[in-house]
């Protein structure tokens, strides 16, 4: 029973919070000085067609209402249609996310994948000279851009080498799975290099955290080696504070993705986003930032989620 | 001789923190090392067992039923423990994983030193359970140990370091953490244990009064040295050294009826 | 037992060396960075360019010390902006009745969910990309790790029995603030304010490099690598310049604040392996 109460209160947080994001956005981006209409029709723009398109879109109406309307066709699927180009959002964005969801997908996997043993590998020997250069190579992980370790792949696999396309998706999208495949090697690489050295710092901090716990004594006393101890009792207990870190690592996973398409041309959402915003395609842009602030949310709360499964005492608050 | 310490020193830098220890065990005997916190009594069992810190250095002698224990390596001391020397500690409540249910814990050392399979370590760890007199065996082994009161979980303890029927116990403080109405069951638990099993035991405690009621000899350490080593009732009647006199009065005035009881010889 | 804290010392000399290189560009560049000489375009470097030219023939080194300006003075302005409101409103949350402070940490947690360039995108598209957009979007997106984080440590300061003390006695609550909770503070406000830095300045070459932040002609690492990028066939060493003087700023403001930590933090625990 108190399981359900503490699923239903963080439902119930999860729904306010969208609500309060996009309603944020909303108003930020109606700050816009101009006329929205005769932006779009431009010379074109006779007083009875800047009229009927406000009609339209709604434009005359007072702000409230017009955010109020967004939202209850938004809940049902609906994110409206660009104001410049008249295109449907939904369909837009969901075909976008056809190439970045599957980036943001393999990079978590492969900087997990990697961060959690080297992490736990340079906090078992941190005062010898692997944990040390293990350690040394995330700080410097961390320390540099997005964009440069992509540039550096770039010149290394595809400049140099010519073994990856250096930018680009397949004109027929997933069609064609190998190309696909391809295009996406270098970019997840890149996301996954600079996420994995967070996940990395922070998988090595939780593991000397367990190592300096009494059970992990209590646990050699048993007749357990380091490794041992940490592979029995360790794990479990290191991964709750990574797995929340992954948690909180999204909203940058997503960031970087937006990056990442960037640097590699990929025809993703990230993209999509930037071309809107220097087109000042203001419900575009509502519609991408609202679908991915949903996301995030919802990737937090499925990690809350994990994390009551992970550690008991949590199920009971 | 089942333990021999010899010349044993301690430093973490240029601190020595334990200096030139050296005492004797022999089979079933029982030692306690008395001391304030910071003499160096944690810090000698904890070498005992070989779980110092990296950061420590360590030189001397340690001689486990005839094999010296400093030029093992730590995989070969891995053998030993929980197998043939066991050790339980002062703090019940974070000594545990609180993510794992305590009969698995103590199934542990079971299929690490004897090779048994979950199931059968299992039902082993639910009888140790019931040894160490928890009441309910079968439902306490499958509980979390936060959902364990302090006693009980030390208990438990016990249970994980004796598992094995280790030749060596080392208590560190066991019953320092409880209240002091669960201390006197608690001890009196170890007391027996040791008995049946015929283990020695190495006894460390700030509190006279309980390591006279539970040892035949005492090691009394102040700032890493031995200052005195004696049969308990010896030191409890004449103390020799100055240091000793000074922890036997102040026993003497806050606890009257434990430390006549030791005089009387409860060992 | 004291340790050399080497991290301390590494940042601390990183983070002079950025603040040196920015001092220069006042007085003294190689060339002028703006200049054009189109003969010049993308020589390798030479001893006359010590890190070659670009695809304009303006001189790379020069660029990279002006450009330092962009990135110093977007950190130091953001990071200012979000430690002061960020502060402010974690010790006022932490403060506060419950029916003020709900709400409040309600807001911060949305205000977390944005992404600091995503909200800095977000602000451009109505503002139009320029230095400053840069600096009020991270600024403000960064107030909300430090309202958290601040919240949570003042929190845990008026938990402490001088505390309590104190306002029994009756101190006022401005007072208490004053003597007990910024002091308390100081230390961690020190490690937050290097690690924001650090994130102030990626996120400025990263807005920069998308083409969101500081606009052309003022020279900015971020916007320099965008431009080199498509020059990498020809030229793959150049990108490598601006990217090596982010890597350097940043990592010497995220040892800075690691080593910061290490010396300031009390409780320090040594237990068995």
């Amino acid at each position: 029973m108190a399981t359900a109460f503490y699923l239903m209160r963080r439902l119930a947080l999860l729904v306010a919070s969208l609500i309060a994001s996009s309603a944020l956005v909303f108003f930020l981006l109606r700050l816009l000085p101009g006329d929205l209409a005769q932006a779009r029709l431009g010379i074109y723009g006779t007083p009875e067609a800047l009229n009927q398109l406000r009609e339209e879109y709604g434009l005359d109406r007072p702000l409230t209402t017009q955010y109020f309307s967004w939202l209850s066709n938004a809940i049902r699927g609906d994110l409206g249609s660009s104001i410049l180009t008249g295109a449907d959002i939904t369909s837009e964005l969901l075909s976008k996310a056809t190439v970045t969801l599957p980036l943001i997908g393999i990079a978590s996997l492969l900087a997990v994948f990697f961060a959690v043993p080297l992490g736990m590998l340079a906090a078992l020997r941190r005062r010898k000279w692997d944990g040390i250069a293990v350690s040394t190579v995330s700080q410097l992980g961390i320390a540099v851009p997005t964009f440069w370790i992509g540039v550096i792949f770039v010149t290394m696999f595809a400049v140099q080498t010519q073994a990856f396309p250096p930018g680009g998706f397949p004109f027929g999208g997933w069609a064609d799975f190998g190309g696909a495949v391809k295009s996406l090697v270098l970019p997840a690489c890149t996301l996954a290099f600079a996420q994995g050295a967070v996940l990395m710092r922070f998988a090595r901090s939780a593991t000397i955290d367990v190592i300096q716990q009494d059970y992990f004594r209590t646990a050699r006393a048993t007749g357990l080696s380091r490794a041992g101890a940490l592979r029995v009792h360790g794990i479990r207990n290191a991964m709750v504070p990574v797995v929340s870190v992954l948690g909180i690592q999204i909203s940058t996973l997503i960031v970087g993705a937006i990056i990442v398409e960037s640097v590699f041309a990929l025809p993703g959402i990230g993209q999509m986003l930037l071309q809107d915003v220097s087109v000042r395609d203001y419900t575009k842009v509502q519609g991408t930032v609202a679908f991915i602030t949903a996301l995030v949310f919802a990737v937090s709360f499925s990690v809350d989620l994990l994390l009551g499964v992970l550690n008991p005492r949590l199920r009971n608050q | 001789m089942l333990l021999q310490v010899r010349g044993l020193t301690v430093r973490f830098g240029d601190d020595v923190v334990v200096d030139d220890v050296s005492f004797d065990l022999d089979s079933g005997q029982r030692l306690g090392i008395i001391g304030e916190s910071g003499a160096g009594k944690t810090l000698t069992s904890l070498a005992v067992i070989g779980l110092l810190p990296d950061t420590a250095s360590v030189q001397g002698s340690i001689v486990f039923d005839g094999v010296e224990l400093l030029e093992k390596t730590d995989a070969e001391m891995t053998l030993l423990r929980g197998n043939r020397i066991g050790m339980v500690f002062q703090e019940p409540l974070t000594a545990l994983n609180p993510l794992m249910r305590v009969g698995r814990q103590i199934a542990q050392p079971l299929r690490i030193h004897r090779g048994m399979r979950m199931k059968a370590a299992l039902d082993r760890a639910t009888e140790l359970c019931a040894r160490v007199g928890l009441p309910d065996p079968e439902r306490m082994a499958r509980m979390f140990p936060h959902q364990l009161s302090g006693g009980q979980r030390q208990r438990i303890g016990l249970a994980i370091a004796l598992a094995c029927g280790p030749s060596l116990l080392i208590a560190d403080e066991p019953t320092s953490a409880l209240d002091v109405t669960v201390q006197e069951e608690v001890l009196k638990l170890i007391d027996g244990l040791v008995k049946q099993e015929g283990s020695s035991l190495v006894f460390v405690s700030h509190d006279l009064p309980v390591v006279a009621t539970m040892t035949e000899r005492v090691a009394v350490m102040r700032g890493g040295k031995i200052v005195e080593l004696a049969d308990t009732r010896d030191l409890l009647d004449s103390p020799r050294h100055e240091y000793s006199q000074l922890l036997i009065r102040a026993a003497n005035s806050s606890d009257d009826d434990f430390l006549n009881l030791a005089r009387l010889g409860k060992t | 037992m004291k340790q050399r804290n080497s991290t301390l010392v590494i940042g601390a000399s990183l983070v002079g060396f950025s603040i040196a290189v920015f001092l220069l560009s006042f007085f003294w560049t190689p060339y002028d960075p703006l200049e054009i000489k189109p003969e010049l375009s993308l020589t390798r470097p030479s001893a006359a360019h010590w890190l070659g030219t670009d695809e304009n023939g303006r001189d790379i080194l020069s660029n990279i010390i002006v450009g330092s300006r962009a990135t110093l003075v977007v950190a130091m302005v953001s990071v200012m902006i979000c430690m002061l409101l960020g502060v402010s409103i974690g010790v006022a949350t932490a403060m506060s009745p419950k029916w003020v402070e709900s709400p409040a940490v309600f807001g911060v947690d949305i205000l977390l969910a944005l992404p600091t360039v995503l909200l800095a995108i977000v602000l451009t598209a109505v503002y139009g990309p320029s230095t400053s957009t840069a600096v009020v979007a991270i600024g403000l997106a960064l107030s909300a790790p430090v309202a958290q984080v601040t919240r949570r440590e003042v929190k845990s300061i008026l938990l402490a029995d001088y505390v309590t003390a104190a306002k029994t006695s009756g101190s006022g609550s401005l007072r208490i603030v004053r003597k007990h909770i910024l002091p308390n503070l100081r230390a961690s406000l020190f490690v937050q304010a290097s690690g924001a830095s650090a994130i102030a300045i990626l996120a400025e070459a990263t807005l920069s490099y998308l083409g969101f932040g500081t606009p052309p002609p003022d020279p900015s690492w971020g916007r320099m690598m965008a431009s080199l990028q498509q020059y990498l066939i020809v030229a793959p060493i150049f990108p490598l310049w601006p990217g090596l003087a982010i890597v350097i700023t940043v990592l010497g403001f995220n040892l800075l604040g690691d080593g910061l930590r290490e010396a300031l933090d009390p409780t320090l625990r040594r237990q068995t392996d």
